[in-house]
């Protein structure tokens, strides 16, 4: 099947009634865009009540951009696993480690605090993906014999160990024939020509984009906006792109003959294999695909930040990303984006500005320093001082809410949104033939 | 497989030997080494009892069992600060363990020694406060769900640890402090090795050891250790057989949570230092000992925990410290891969 194909079901070709415009509303990309505009409006509205210019109304935006973005590469990358295959990957961040570290090591400059082997970056993006790849293929091959929970035990035990590895200072700097390199231990290890830098400047360097950005950016300027700002955005969009490849890569892999074996090993490997599939092959393969593409999702997200350690990849960030493909629905990419979305915005972001918004609204008075003293105000009758409290650690009240969510998730709508959806097994359209006559092989009309 | 993990193991034996007389390693060393893995192994053991229990029984994977044991162990310690410290500070600052520095543990001297009563009070409560916890979280979040497959439970687990971690860090704040003063040890040398046993670490060598005597005593002594091992192999012919499932799921509870709570307390008691995310860190300890005992196995798990814990210590002979624990998991996905079943298998619950 053809991009444009591809394009034509992602923008609304299936339901082949009604207008042009019927059809454009009730699409996936309609859903996708209309949700981006309804959260970028909520951020606008508490920007403004938050008393942000232009510019932190733009960097606002650019920021949950990104994050949408970097969770959409990692939550479609686990679909993959969880969602097509069946499984269970609770070592993402591991992955994503070793594809940044490894990028970072490939194309980091000889003469760094941290030293590379100082290759062009597209290499260290190869070359960080086939780690990944690699990782996975070792941790794969305990995935062809284990029961769910226990490659879940196995895939979080892989990701601590890959961030002890790189946390040790064992690792921090060792030389392979001649070459010095190193991992930085727990200082951790950065790079001058980040994808961000690097992208940009590729983009810039082409005369018709160029002249464009340089527009934009002027004219950014005279509104208010700073240049930088306007490079944030650059950056969110070019990751928009890599969300919309990444899309389009796994929607044609569950297209394909081989995506339907992975669909089936999901719901019954033995008959699976009884059909005469390999099915610890489609593992291994699906596995492998996927660790690349959490590879690189990690490049573009931390490394792109031109600097990670160790504890950038805890297992809280499997975490996230696991919740967002939960919000989402398994088994969808639409979902899959979606969930990334409105984790990023709703549970990520979100109580943050809304605990801003409270303390600069609400006048709560100074915080007490621990919990003792909040619930000592309550008892006075203090409603304001605990609350002052609470807001004062909304980091940790963030991360309750993320439980809770999840625990009300697993309860009442394990399949999550969009997870209910019948995937059609079928490379052409299933709907009702238009004309009588298809219906040509003695087969029931639908 | 087997002869391969025998010949790995008398080669282990034999370099350890190796060094010992060219005296790379003293044997005092070695027994500092054994001596901590077998008190870090006491904790993991019994910490995994009730991971093992829970999970052949429930069939799920609690990946909030870490943070019953980081509330069982401030539970505990608040008791022991209340009772230590009255009189001496505001109760206020007592209960959230000095959150504010307004209060150290040198100045309530919370020691086995300092304040015996206070430390026996907090085992009590660190145990009845992760049971009650484990109670109204099963009833909140698991029993809705039993219908459910373990992949569900263990998803709902993961957001179970996220609430607890965090409510933990808003109610005691995320800095790591000191809690227990550590007593002067008993040493003195015997055959030429230099010996040392902190009263702490003692008091949880004693304390553990005399809980898994006591659970080993309720599973073989009551109807309880059968009705468990019926429900584990056959959760339906168990039911149909008159046993009340849920009965049994709370006393899995009871049990398992109680030793994780205590473990918890026993385990900062050793180390002096109390962190939100203590239990949590040794979770992934915990499924090695209770995967390599064989899921289910309260003996396994024990077991499991020793081995880990020794592992863990002994294996400084030849790594860096840095990957000791990466040692230990390492251990557990070989023995996941090679035995999937535990070293004990076919033995389920007691």
């Amino acid at each position: 099947m053809s991009v444009r194909e591809y394009l034509d079901r992602f923008l609304g070709d299936e339901s082949e009634t009604g207008t042009p415009i019927q059809r454009i509303v009730g699409s996936d990309a309609a859903l996708v865009v209309g949700l981006l505009l309804a959260v970028y409006v909520v951020f606008i509205a508490i920007g403004t009540v938050l008393g942000y210019g232009i510019n932190g109304q733009v960097n606002a935006l650019a920021r949950l951009t990104f994050l949408t973005a970097v969770y959409a590469l990692a939550v479609l990358a686990l679909n993959l696993h969880w969602g097509y295959t069946g499984l269970f990957n609770i070592g993402v961040a591991g992955f994503m480690a070793v594809g940044t570290y490894t990028m970072m090591m490939v194309s980091a400059a000889p003469d760094a605090r941290v030293p590379g082997l100082g290759l062009p970056l597209w290499v260290g993006i190869l070359a960080g993906m086939a780690a990944a790849a690699f990782i996975g293929l070792i941790a794969a091959l305990p995935a062809l014999r284990l029961r769910a929970d226990y490659l879940a035990i196995v895939t979080i035990a892989f990701s601590e160990i890959i961030r002890i590895s790189y946390l040790s200072s064992t690792l921090q700097s060792f030389t392979i024939a001649g070459t010095e390199l190193g991992t930085g231990g727990g200082g951790g290890i950065g790079i001058q020509n980040d994808p961000d830098t690097v992208i940009l400047e590729t983009l810039n360097a082409i005369p018709g984009i160029g002249s464009v950005i340089g527009g934009i950016t002027s004219v950014a300027q005279n509104a208010g906006v700073q240049p930088s700002v306007v490079n944030n955005w650059l950056y969110a969009i070019v990751l928009l792109v890599f969300v919309v490849a990444f899309y389009w890569l796994l929607a044609r892999i569950g297209n394909s003959p081989f995506g339907r074996v992975l669909k089936a090993i999901r719901e019954d490997e033995d008959v699976a294999r009884a059909l005469g599939k390999n099915t610890n092959l489609f593992k291994i393969k699906s596995f492998m695909v996927g660790c690349a593409l959490m590879g690189l999702a990690g490049i573009l997200w931390q490394g792109s930040l031109g600097f990670v350690n160790p504890n950038t990849f805890l297992p809280q960030v499997t975490f996230f990303i696991w919740i967002a493909l939960i919000i989402g629905g398994a088994g969808s990419n639409t979902g899959s984006v979606v969930g990334a979305a409105l984790f990023a915005a709703v549970l990520f972001e979100g109580p943050r500005y809304v605990a801003n918004v409270a303390s600069q609204t609400l006048e709560l008075g100074s915080s007490p320093s621990t919990f003792a003293g909040a619930v000592g105000a309550l008892f006075d009758l203090e409603v304001a001082t605990f609350f002052a409290y609470a807001l004062n650690n909304i980091a940790s009240l963030r991360l309750i809410l993320v439980g809770l969510v999840l625990i009300w998730l697993m309860q009442n709508r394990p399949e999550g949104l969009l997870g209910h959806r019948k995937e059609t097994a079928s490379s052409i359209p299933l709907g009702r033939p238009t004309r009588d006559s298809a219906v040509t092989d003695g087969g029931e009309e639908q | 497989m087997v002869l391969l993990g025998l010949i790995v193991g008398l080669v282990v034996l034999f370099d350890l030997g190796n060094k010992l007389m060219t005296g790379q390693v003293t044997a005092s060393t070695l027994f500092v080494l054994v001596w901590r893995g077998i008190v870090n192994g006491l904790v993991i053991g019994l910490a995994g009892v009730g991971l093992s229990m829970t999970y052949s029984i429930l069939n799920f994977a609690n990946f909030a069992h870490g943070d019953y044991i980081s509330s069982g162990a401030f539970a505990g310690w608040a008791a022991t600060w209340v009772v230590a410290g009255l009189g001496v500070a505001d109760i206020g600052s007592l209960i959230v363990l000095g959150a504010g520095g307004d209060v150290y543990s040198s100045q309530l001297q919370t020691s086995v020694v300092g304040a015996p009563l206070a430390i026996v009070i907090g085992i009590v409560v660190a145990g009845a406060g992760a049971i009650a916890l484990s109670l109204v979280v099963d009833r909140l979040v698991y029993k809705p769900m039993r219908n459910q497959d373990g992949i569900a439970l263990l998803i709902a687990s993961i957001g179970v640890a996220f609430i607890l971690r965090y409510l933990l860090v808003f109610v005691f704040g995320s800095a790591p402090r000191s809690v227990a003063e550590t007593p002067p040890a008993v040493k003195g040398t015997l055959a030429g090795v230099q010996y040392s046993f902190g009263y702490h670490e003692l008091t949880l060598v004693v304390c553990a050891i005399a809980l898994m005597v006591g659970v080993h005593l309720l599973l073989q002594r009551t109807k309880l250790g059968k009705a468990m091992r019926a429900m584990s192999d056959n959760k339906d012919l168990a039911r149909v057989t008159g046993i009340p499932t849920e009965q049994v799921i709370r006393w899995t509870w009871v049990i398992g949570a109680g030793l994780a709570g205590v473990a918890g307390y026993l385990l900062i008691l050793e180390s002096g230092t109390i962190a939100y995310n203590r239990g949590w860190i040794l979770l992934l300890l915990i499924f090695a000992a209770v995967i390599l005992g064989g899921i289910g196995s309260i003996y396994g798990a024990i077991l499991g925990g020793l081995v880990i814990g020794l592992a863990d210590t002994v294996s400084l002979v030849w790594l860096p410290s840095e990957f000791t624990q990466a040692a230990a998991f390492g251990l557990m996905i070989l023995i996941l891969l090679f035995k999937p079943n535990g070293l004990f298998a076919g033995r389920t619950t007691a």
